[in-house]
């Protein structure tokens, strides 16, 4: 095991610097000088100034990465230009925001798409799995902006049942908290519901399949006690990773979501600071997502070997 | 005269048949799969003879009729500056279809030789190569296209070029992997053993082998682009305003949803529409170019 953990953090260190190389090269696309851009429209000769002192634009670009790497390994990551504020700050603050979303999104994502896989899977080739495979399809395929506007539309504006956008945080009201979540969650959760069926349906049938759950069979053992005890618990370990692996698709998603009900979160930081040419904000949330994507599949992983004592070779 | 149409059946049934045309013969028998590219050929001829079948140009703004509900004049309505919904959907394919395609190749263009290198070459050179797409797979899809398309200027070409980027280790890693499986086989061994030089070996023993995963792909991955596309011009981030495409005027529509609800209606569905079909034809062309299936 020891050596597992050594050679999977080996791995990180790598992808951790390309990481950083690829955030820092952000800058460099900006077209002419980074500090006229960074400075925005007015161009303020005293702010340009200021942000070439700061950045160190002047430095060379080793040096300049080097002080880079140096301020985020203290804590640093920069300051807004727009508010004024350091960037760790603000994602701090939109953190708990968009972890309870996607968190809830997860838990839509758990609860339609395991039971929908483990049920196409014992109705193989029946009806209902035609059904459920065809839902995952369009469940892939449906832009969720597009979706979260067509709920709106149903259940704010013509059935006035939930509120169409807002976000009250769960202290100030539980019960509010959650009405004004429920739509961007099932939003958010529903393509990722889509994968975790086909994955749970496929890796069901493929255990259905096998000797063990034949034996059971053979002992006599009930339908539900042969899907449920013998064949969900080895077909959950895949797709257990797979839900480490779909965090990125949720974050991304995420932005679209927050955006359609103006939720604020890490999406919409992300977004405002690309329109306020908040080009740290940007890069802030960039590295973040990246750190966070690398460390959970990092523990999924060694989940995953603790579970599976084979990968471990 | 009993033996000969023995022998035919026997024929048509087993040898005489090329791999891509067994694909094509299962293809043809997946009907959602012949559906699905029925629809991207619409799609597809809808962009093209845009000027021919537009009722209106796209962006003609007519005061007199200003966020109008669908009628025979106007079959999707129109938006709130006047302008013909049905017409601006039409035109608005040519974004999303050139989004799939310039990012697809990018996409292509670059990851099929990086994952060729890497796993050919093995060692050193893979490890490095993979771990840069290690770390583009790191940042989350939408969240690097956003970054890119945000340092870069928003615009569709913008927008194509930093989907392509982030599609881009996608393709690697499955080019590599498919180099992997194949490296070893005999005929790769035959090939070096009469003294074929690397880049030949690698252009033409193994990467016509490993075109039909990266054909499924490919497709699959114009899905995504045609999706991430207009999550982009939703955002503002790709094709500006007043040049048409279906992110942006879910993006406008937005702000009309109890007023003119079919703003919003209209544009999804085309996304929908051409989405669904290419994954449709992407998971029929999967199976049928799957020896193991059918």
């Amino acid at each position: 095991m020891t050596a597992f953990l050594v050679r999977r953090i080996a791995l990180i260190v790598p992808t951790l610097f390309f990481v950083s190389l690829l955030i820092f090269g952000l800058q460099r696309l900006l077209p002419g000088d980074p500090a006229l851009a960074m400075a925005g429209e007015d161009r303020d000769p005293a702010v340009v100034a200021f942000l070439r002192e700061k950045y160190h634009l002047d430095a060379p670009l080793p040096e300049r990465y080097w002080l880079w790497i140096k301020g985020i390994a203290e804590g640093d990551f920069g300051e807004s230009i727009r508010i004024k504020r350091p960037v760790r700050d603000l994602i701090f603050e939109k953190l708990p925001v968009t972890g309870e979303l996607a968190g809830l999104a997860m838990l839509v994502a758990l609860l339609i798409g395991i039971p929908a896989g483990i049920i196409a899977a014992v109705k193989h080739d029946t009806v209902i799995d035609y059904g459920a495979t065809m839902a995952a399809l369009w469940g892939i395929s449906i832009p969720n902006f597009w979706l979260g506007i067509l709920m709106i539309l149903l259940f704010s504006v013509t059935l006035g049942w939930l509120p169409a956008s807002g976000f009250v945080t769960p202290a100030e009201s539980l019960k509010q908290n959650l009405l004004t979540l429920i739509m961007p969650a099932f939003v958010l959760g529903n393509a990722i519901a889509a994968v975790m069926m086909r994955h749970t349906r496929s890796a069901m049938l493929q255990v259905l399949g096998s000797d063990y759950v034949r034996t059971a069979r053979a002992k006599g053992l009930s339908q539900s006690r042969v899907v449920l005890h013998h064949a969900l618990r080895n077909s959950l370990i895949p797709v257990v990773t797979l839900g480490a692996l779909e965090f990125g698709t949720l974050l991304s998603s995420a932005v679209l979501t927050e955006q359609v009900f103006t939720i604020p979160g890490f999406g919409k930081l992300i977004v405002d600071a690309v329109f306020n040419r908040d080009y740290a904000v940007v890069q802030g949330v960039v590295l973040c997502t990246a750190l966070a994507y690398i460390l959970l599949n990092f523990f999924a992983d060694i989940a995953y070997a603790v579970i599976n004592p084979r990968l471990r070779a | 005269m009993t033996a000969e149409p023995i022998d035919t059946v026997l024929l048509d049934a087993d040898s005489g048949e090329a791999p891509w045309q067994r694909a094509l013969r299962h293809l043809v028998k997946r009907r959602t799969a012949i559906f699905g590219l029925g629809m991207v050929v619409f799609f597809v001829a809808l962009a093209i003879l845009a000027p021919l079948v537009s009722p209106y140009d796209p962006q003609t703004t007519n005061w007199a009729a200003v966020r109008k509900p669908p009628s025979m004049l106007h079959p999707f309505g129109t938006d709130e500056i006047g302008r013909d919904v049905l017409a601006r959907i039409i035109w608005g394919a040519r974004a999303s279809l050139a989004a799939g395609l310039v990012s697809v190749s990018l996409a292509l263009a670059a990851g099929v030789p990086t994952g060729l290198v890497a796993g050919y070459m093995g060692g050193f050179v893979d490890g490095l190569l993979m771990r840069m797409i290690d770390a583009m797979l790191a940042v989350p899809f939408l969240i690097l296209a956003i970054a890119l398309a945000a340092f870069l200027g928003p615009s569709l070409v913008n927008a194509m070029i930093a989907i392509g980027v982030s599609q881009t280790p996608i393709f690697a890693r499955l080019t590599r992997g498919q180099v992997l499986s194949v490296k070893h086989e005999e005929y790769i061994e035959a090939a070096r053993a009469i003294g074929n030089p690397h880049y030949r070996i690698v252009l033409r023993h193994i990467l016509p082998n490993i075109i039909p995963p990266l054909l499924v792909q490919a497709t699959l991955a114009a899905a995504a682009a045609i999706i991430a596309e207009a999550a982009l011009s939703f955002l503002g981030l790709g094709e500006q305003p007043p040049d048409p495409s279906w992110g942006s005027m879910l993006n406008t529509a937005k702000n009309f949803i109890s007023q003119a609800p079919w703003m919003a209606v209209w544009p999804g569905a085309a996304i929908f529409t051409l989405v669904l079909s290419l994954n449709l034809f992407g998971d029929g062309l999967r199976d049928a170019l799957d020896p193991r299936r059918g």
